[in-house]
């Protein structure tokens, strides 16, 4: 599998390190109550099909990336630096 | 139809001719009082415990695909009780001793082979980590042995020793642990089911969970709707879309995890090794072949089929430990979906729904799991407590962070275990 950086341009998947669900950039207040920290710690959609996750480009540019990629087929369908989807708002 | 050694041999003079299928291929009826959805070991064993245990026998297991073609046919089939946290350890401890009168009790060959397992350790503080290890081992009641470099170099003398990045200095040695035949396993159960009433369904696909004023009604499936007093998920590496029938987000993360064959050759190696420092694990099967594997691929996936960066790495790894299998050819290489969960360990539990029950978050490592789960889930299922040996396994340990089993101590996260 490559992986499209937006920065470095598809690389080798060994350059990255995978860290899940891109639920992960959503962290809810501190107030938020265990539900929501619940949700936001285990709880996944875990689609079989479309999925967006977080990937770290550790052995290049060193950018958190938002990959969004088939979980059935191992087709990558976009990449965006996690600060920029963040941002957009498009994280879920 | 009864198995034994005399008719083996009857058999084998009149031109095995009198074998019989070993269980029905049942059309669905309209009603039962548990469906259990899923077909793979834990599916199968909940049936069979509910109708011999607990003398439940309306009951139907469907599976989407065919009987055993999921996980339960897909693993490296290692049987061992080497946990460490209260909650695996009375429950791994537990299945195990069932493992040991499985063959008696099903009436079935599963090949169960107590050929002993040796997880190796590489230095001090992983030498005492071990021994730790193996006096809760022998505190749950199962057995464990440290042995030192040289009683291990005896037993097992083709490792490479004085590997410079991870030289060997021993190991641990269950010798309860060893392997077990994954097809038999389903089919025994199989079998042991629907011997006693149990309709086994194949080719039924669940598509909807039916649920009327916080009640289970039965399920909807590629061949009809079938209603239920009481619905079982056991869908293991398709948990989380199952469970989104009954409006539930698990825990879960699937991931793909490999596993390899080679040709077969002689007898060579007699345990199970466990090299945790290169994630990788061998036995060899009783046709011959090297039966090994690693660590999952590493990115969420329902792939049935893994990446080549791993295939590298487990190589390296078996080449690293034991060279004399660098001329071994693969034969094949293939990948099943493993329900991950934070902690590394697994649900057995109720719902926020009446009726409905979970099994799910086995990980890389169910199939050892299969007697216990299916007799801890069949007690659940028929009496609505949960069995001692399984109480801990609660979903909602996540949540309130009460009870987490997180056996490599790296913390209740998703990716870590
Ligand atoms: C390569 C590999 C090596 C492994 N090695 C070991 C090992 O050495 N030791 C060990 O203890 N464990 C091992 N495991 C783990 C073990 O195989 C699994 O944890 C265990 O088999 C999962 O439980 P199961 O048998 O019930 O799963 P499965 O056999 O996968 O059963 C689940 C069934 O549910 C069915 N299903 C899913 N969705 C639906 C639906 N909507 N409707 C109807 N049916 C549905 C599936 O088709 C499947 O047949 C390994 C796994 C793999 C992949
Ligand atoms: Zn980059």
């Amino acid at each position: 599998m490559r992986l499209p950086c937006p920065i470095c341009g598809e690389r080798d998947r060994r350059e990255f390190t995978y860290s899940g669900a891109a639920v992960a950039l959503e962290r809810p207040g501190a107030e938020a109550g265990s539900e929501a920290w619940d949700d936001y710690l285990h709880n996944r959609d875990n689609p079989a099909g479309v999925t967006r996750d977080l990937w770290y480009h550790e052995q290049g540019c060193a950018a958190w990336i938002v990959m969004t990629r088939n979980t059935a087929t191992h087709e990558v369908l976009g990449a965006a630096l996690a600060s920029e989807a963040r941002r957009a708002g498009s994280t879920s | 139809m009864r198995f034994s050694g005399w008719r083996v041999l009857k058999e084998g003079l009149t031109g095995n001719k009198g074998w019989q299928a070993h269980w029905r291929d049942a059309t669905p009826k309209s009603e039962y009082d548990v469906v259990i959805i899923g077909g793979g070991g834990h599916g199968l064993a909940t049936a069979y415990y509910l109708a011999k245990k607990h003398g439940i026998t309306n009951v139907a297991v469907l599976e989407k695909g065919y009987l055993g073609g999921g996980n339960v046919g897909r693993n490296t089939t290692i049987v061992r009780a080497n946990y460490f946290l209260p909650g695996n350890s009375e429950f791994y401890s537990h299945s195990l001793k069932l493992w040991e009168g499985l063959e008696e009790d099903l009436n079935y060959n599963v090949m169960h082979s107590q050929r002993g397992q040796i997880v190796l350790f590489h230095s001090d503080g992983q030498r005492d980590a071990m021994a730790r290890r193996g006096n809760a081992m022998i505190n749950q009641g199962d057995d464990a042995e440290l042995l030192d470099r040289r009683a291990l170099r005896r037993m097992v003398p083709y490792l490479d020793y004085d590997n410079a990045r991870f030289p060997i200095h021993g190991g641990v040695l269950q010798r309860r642990a060893g392997t077990a035949r994954h097809d038999a396993v389903a089919w025994g159960y199989a079998r042991g089911a629907s011997e006693r009433g149990v309709d086994l369904i194949q080719n039924c696909e669940v598509t909807g969970i039916d649920i009327e004023g916080g009640v289970v009604k039965g399920v909807q499936t590629t061949r009809g709707a079938i209603r239920a007093r009481k619905v079982a998920m056991v869908a293991a590496g398709r948990s989380s879309q199952v469970a989104a029938m009954a409006g539930m987000r698990l825990p879960i993360e699937s991931h793909v995890l490999q596993a390899f064959v080679t040709e077969g050759l002689k007898p060579v190696i007699d345990h199970v090794i466990s090299f945790g420092m290169g994630h990788f694990y061998i036995s060899q099967s009783d046709k011959g072949g090297l039966v090994f594997g690693g660590d999952l691929d590493m990115y969420a996936s329902y792939a049935a089929r893994g990446s080549l960066p791993l295939v590298e790495h487990v190589m390296e790894a078996g080449m690293a430990l034991m060279p004399m299998i660098g001329k071994a050819r693969v034969l094949r290489s293939w990948g099943g979906i493993m329900d991950m969960s934070p902690d590394g360990s697994p649900v057995i539990d109720r719902t926020h729904v009446d009726g409905l029950y979970l099994n799910c978050g086995w990980c890389y490592g169910g199939f050892k799991a299969v007697p216990a789960s299916g007799d801890v889930t069949a007690h659940l299922i028929a009496t609505g407590t949960p069995h001692a040996a399984g109480a801990r396994f609660r979903l909602d340990r996540f949540r309130t962070g009460r009870g987490l089993m997180d056996e490599e101590g790296t913390g209740s996260q998703h990716n870590l275990h």
